[in-house]
């Protein structure tokens, strides 16, 4: 179980959680130029990235607030957390 | 190659069972073939046996980073049956029912397969109807499936507590074809199989990069053991897929997972089946060696590691020991983790790609095992004619920017 570092709350284990998958995925404009490859590309397309993996978590059982955390999906271990609108 | 007989086993008996070969050569690697195959689980493997035997291509490497089966071809918990909801995936995954009940002879190697009955367990009235609708789907596919009263799935599995419990057995949705194979023996004997026929399986070779042409086409790989070239390069690389096909520059709709089993201390035969439940989330089947194999999800975030959360295997413990009070009092002797390639839409993407030459078998989430000689032929037809096998057509890469989505969360069971 991971022991996640909220912003907010401090670390927490992963149970008060809920997984948001990866961090800052935009939204295309929603206009009629969008071709349907970038929509898939929007709705379905992950990095999938082997390393360091920017992600969202919501402490749903704690603040209830989003925020990202950059991990290496190759360890487990949590680089760092840092809240919305912050970069990375 | 030795072929394996009741001759050979009398004979070998005679000298204490100490004179029996290598299953397969230590191939030397050349520097080119006319295809390549990333990835030496089952489906890789299957993929060369079936270029070589069904398409007259012998010139093939199988080449895999660590030794071969030992991905989630030697992980999983060895359930085959081929229950899906949509057309698509019941002809896909009956005709690799097909093929195992066959394979044994066909590679001569004793695979182990055993159909012993795969039952489903509904728990609410929500599992009731869509098991029925899972049902009447299968029938019209002719895939045999079919629905137990809670007592008829008593008899048929014993052990099984259909009363007692937070979530009451409501029915069962049974394929009685279903059942278990050894996993390792459908490496060993592809593997074994394949090299007979001259493909070359090197194990401990890294891939790096993928090479391609001035025109596009692929070329070859780069590997920790030097470059090879070659002009058909297949991708079946399960978890890391989407970092080989990123060395291609391909982008392949998949996350990947860890995904957790567990085996218990080894007992007398007691558990006569296959048993699933999706609504309390917990799959148990017994091995020929005695132990309880269960299966338990996937954690809820991406990962690399082969290794997943404890409360993911204890949930799954929790479930298994009310659906079978039995068993409260097993001791579970080991537990791993997988790496499980997972598409948006739960089915494969088996295929062709955006660069010629380059093709993959991906996506098999966390079922892809009982696929394996299915997968592997309609691959390797695909590989060989440069063109997808009716069976597969639909499961391209395109599928996801078309909307032909081919939604099968429901019966791929586990968890996500």
């Amino acid at each position: 179980m991971l022991l996640i570092p909220c912003p907010y709350c401090g670390e927490r284990p992963e149970l008060e959680f809920v997984y948001g998958g990866q961090a800052h995925v935009a939204r295309p404009a929603a206009d009629a130029q969008v071709t349907e490859q970038q929509w898939a590309d929007y709705l379905y397309q992950r990095d999938n990235t082997r390393g360091v993996h920017a992600e969202r978590w919501r402490h749903s059982h704690g603040c209830g607030r989003f925020f990202n955390t950059l991990r290496d999906t190759t360890t487990d271990r949590i680089v760092r957390s840092y809240r919305i609108g912050e970069r990375p | 190659m030795q072929r394996f007989s009741a001759w050979s086993l009398l004979r070998n008996s005679f000298s204490g069972h100490r004179n029996w070969g290598p299953q397969w050569r230590q191939a030397t690697l050349k520097s080119a073939y006319d295809a390549i195959i990333i990835g030496g689980g089952g489906h890789g493997l299957g993929t060369a046996f079936y270029l070589a035997s069904e398409h007259g291509l012998n010139n093939i490497a199988v080449v895999e980073k660590g030794w071969i089966g030992g991905g989630n071809t030697g992980r999983n918990t060895t359930i085959i049956r081929s229950n899906y909801l949509f057309d698509e995936s019941a002809a896909l995954y009956d005709h690799a029912l097909k093929l195992w009940e066959h394979l044994a002879p066909t590679l001569n190697y004793n695979v182990m397969f055993s159909q012993r009955g795969v039952m489903m367990l509904a728990h609410t009235l929500q599992d009731v109807r869509v098991f029925k609708r899972h049902i009447h789907a299968n029938r019209a596919n002719g895939v045999d499936n079919e629905w137990l009263t809670p007592e008829a799935a008593k008899a048929f599995c014993p052990p099984l507590n259909i009363g007692d419990i937070r979530y009451p057995v409501l029915g069962a949705a049974l394929q009685r074809r279903g059942g278990t194979a050894r996993h390792d023996a459908v490496a060993w004997g592809y593997a074994r199989a394949a090299d007979a026929l001259g493909v070359d399986i090197i194990e401990n070779c890294e891939v790096t990069g993928v090479l391609r042409d001035a025109g596009g086409r692929v070329a070859g790989v780069e590997t920790t053991r030097g470059t090879i070239r070659a002009a058909k390069v297949g991708v079946v690389a399960a978890g890391n897929t989407s970092v080989v096909m990123k060395m291609a520059g391909v982008q392949v709709p998949l996350e990947s997972y860890p995904l957790q089993a567990l085996v218990s201390e080894p007992v007398k035969p007691v558990f006569p089946c296959v048993v699933m439940s999706n609504t309390i989330h917990a799959y148990i089947s017994q091995s020929d060696k005695g132990e309880l194999v269960i299966g338990a999800g996937t954690d809820a975030y991406t990962s690399y590691t082969q290794r997943g959360g404890l409360h993911i295997s204890t949930h799954a413990l929790e479930a298994v020991c009310e659906l079978f009070p039995d068993f409260r009092r097993l001791r579970m002797l080991r537990n791993w983790g997988g790496i499980v390639d997972v598409t948006p839409d739960r089915s494969p993407i088996i295929g062709k790609t955006p660069v010629p030459g380059l093709y993959v078998n991906c996506g098999w989430g966390t079922g892809g095992f009982k696929a394996t000689p299915g997968s592997a032929h309609v691959f390797a037809w695909t590989m060989a004619h440069d063109e997808p096998h009716p069976i597969n057509a639909p499961f391209t890469i395109e599928r996801f920017r078309d909307g032909h989505l081919i939604d099968e969360s429901a019966a791929a069971a586990v968890a996500h």
